[in-house]
């Protein structure tokens, strides 16, 4: 589907809270995405017609169910060009992160003790690996980000050597909106033998992944960034690795038998799903999925590119006003207004019903290394017109007239 | 729908003309009671400098890099705490805090109003 000013307009109707809240502008969907009627559907749809617990019940309702679950596995798995088997639900992308960061060691060589991140890491990708460096005596690297905010392959090549476990990093970086060459970094990572890990949360919903393509072990992203519930999220990992890996959680559902003495693991993915799921959530991040591969993720990634740029022309153009955009971007922008600390062009901005984010965006490293202590930080997601960006400048123009 | 109703807004014009020139800024030449307290989730930082003389304020005197509502509230705290009895400002209380600053205040914003007062109280502990 073509997107443009018109076409999004029509699709915006899709969003019960632009119909709730008529005067809205969102501009924070990298914190969060509004939920479409389909989605929302969804949810009722499972509790009114479906509601079971999946796997255990002999009955039709419980078949129903699982079916469900089993199908919205195969929508993801799809969609990231891989298959169901190596789909696991978590709750989100800290979880699924937090998941790997224990259950990993298990599978590690013991020469090798380095875990290499950069430092335009989301703390959910960096405190989990920091507490596993303590847990098991290993070293964290960072790889470095230049002047013009993208990451230094040059350092990377310093950095991955034949030491590192773990190569982990963001596909886009949640504050600067930079579109990291990961498969570059990732080919690096595998010459040495690393495993390789990709928190896909900011790039999911905005542009092509495809896990073959990247080539990484190990993917993770949230449900609610894209369109779906909050609650629940995503860990892709490859197959021989999966199967390798001991459980995270242990508890029903994945274990094959017990007895008082012990048990023996189900088979991947179940081992990692233990305990009775967010099936509600499952189910409706499948129908997300399909409702975005209707739009087209490429075209969504155009238009908010589109808008993104609008907006970098219409900021640049106030004196005051400096921004921070790598050349290649998302849809996200950090910005800063002279003479008012991030947190009130936040409050100021909500006095016009305009929710943009302040502050450090989980990014306190990365905020110390540009020497500023936040930004205020604005992010599209698909149904955002020029119009919202209009009412974003002009408010912003009267916020500065009043410090003058 | 907010902005159509100035009283939901919370940087009317007397907060801003407040901020721009705010009362009591600064240091004390010979203080006698000195703290600096921290807001983490914005990086705000207020230092109050108080002379007391008989169990009273008889100057005070705020610095520090912070947002509006914390600027504004350390502007009009200071003026109001000058002259009162140090026991009848231990029981300052997030209410009268409120009251002083006569707007709306968003609840992720409270810290801010409160950080001047957390700066007095650390003082005179
Ligand atoms: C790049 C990145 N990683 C991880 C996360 C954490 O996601 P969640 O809070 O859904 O677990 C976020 C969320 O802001 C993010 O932007």
């Amino acid at each position: 589907m073509k997107l443009n000013n018109q076409s999004v307009k029509k699709l915006r109707k899709d969003f019960p809270i632009f119909e709730n809240q008529k005067e809205l502008v969102y501009l924070d969907s990298a914190s969060t995405t509004q939920k479409p009627k389909q989605v929302i559907k969804s949810i009722v749809d499972s509790y009114e017609t479906t509601n079971a617990n999946i796997h255990r019940g002999i009955y039709d309702l419980s078949q129903k169910a699982t079916k469900k679950y089993e199908n919205s596995k195969k929508i993801i798995a799809k969609f990231i060009n891989t298959s169901e088997k190596e789909i696991i639900f978590t709750k989100s992308t800290t979880e699924s992160i937090n998941l790997l960061a224990y259950t990993l060691p298990s599978i590690l060589q013991k020469e090798k003790d380095e875990i290499v991140l950069t430092e335009m890491e989301h703390h959910s990708n960096l405190v989990p690996w920091q507490q596993l460096a303590k847990r098991n005596d290993m070293k964290l690297k960072f790889i470095k980000i230049k002047e013009d905010f993208t990451l230094d392959l040059e350092d990377a090549k310093n950095k991955i050597t034949e030491k590192t476990a773990i190569v982990s990093l963001t596909h886009i970086s949640n504050t600067l909106g930079a579109i990291n060459p990961v498969r570059e970094i990732f080919k690096l990572a595998k010459k040495n033998n690393s495993i390789t890990v990709l928190d896909a949360a900011q790039s999911i919903a905005h542009m092509k992944v495809d896990v073959k393509k990247i080539d990484c072990d190990f993917l993770v992203f949230s449900g609610h960034k894209i369109y779906a519930p909050m609650g629940i999220g995503v860990l892709y990992g490859k197959k021989e690795l999966l199967e390798k890996l001991s459980p995270f959680n242990f508890g029903g559902d994945m274990i094959k038998s017990v007895t008082l003495e012990g048990s023996e693991w189900n088979t991947i993915p179940e081992r990692f799903e233990a305990g009775t799921q967010n099936i509600e959530g499952a189910i409706a991040l499948g129908e997300a999925i399909k409702y975005l591969e209707k739009i087209g993720v490429n075209e969504i990634g155009k238009w908010e590119k589109e808008l993104t740029d609008y907006s970098a022309k219409e900021l640049n153009q106030i004196k005051g006003v400096k921004i921070y955009l790598p050349k290649k971007h998302s849809g996200i922008l950090s910005f800063n207004v002279e003479n008012l600390p991030t947190h009130d062009v936040a409050s100021m901005l909500d006095d016009y019903d305009i929710c943009i984010r302040a502050g450090h965006h989980c990014n306190m490293p990365l905020m110390k290394k540009l020497r500023i202590s936040g930004t205020a930080r604005i992010s599209f997601a698909f149904y955002n017109t020029f119009e919202d960006i209009d009412k974003f400048i002009k408010a912003i123009k009267e916020i500065m007239g009043k410090v003058k | 729908m907010k902005h159509n109703d100035l009283n939901e807004r919370m940087y009317k014009e007397h907060i801003m003309e407040l901020y721009k020139s705010p009362n009591n800024f600064g240091e004390l030449k010979n203080p006698t009671h000195r703290h600096t307290e921290y807001n983490s989730f914005c990086g705000d930082e207020v230092t109050i400098n108080l002379l007391v003389n008989n169990a009273k304020i008889k100057d005070a005197k705020f610095s520090g890099s912070g947002c509006v509502i914390s600027t504004v509230s350390s502007s009009l705290l200071t003026n109001k705490i000058k002259g009162m009895k140090v026991e009848e400002i231990k029981k300052l209380s997030k209410v009268d805090m409120l009251k002083l600053l006569k707007i709306k205040i968003n609840p992720a914003r409270i810290k801010c109003v409160l950080l001047p007062l957390e700066a007095v109280m650390g003082a005179l502990r």
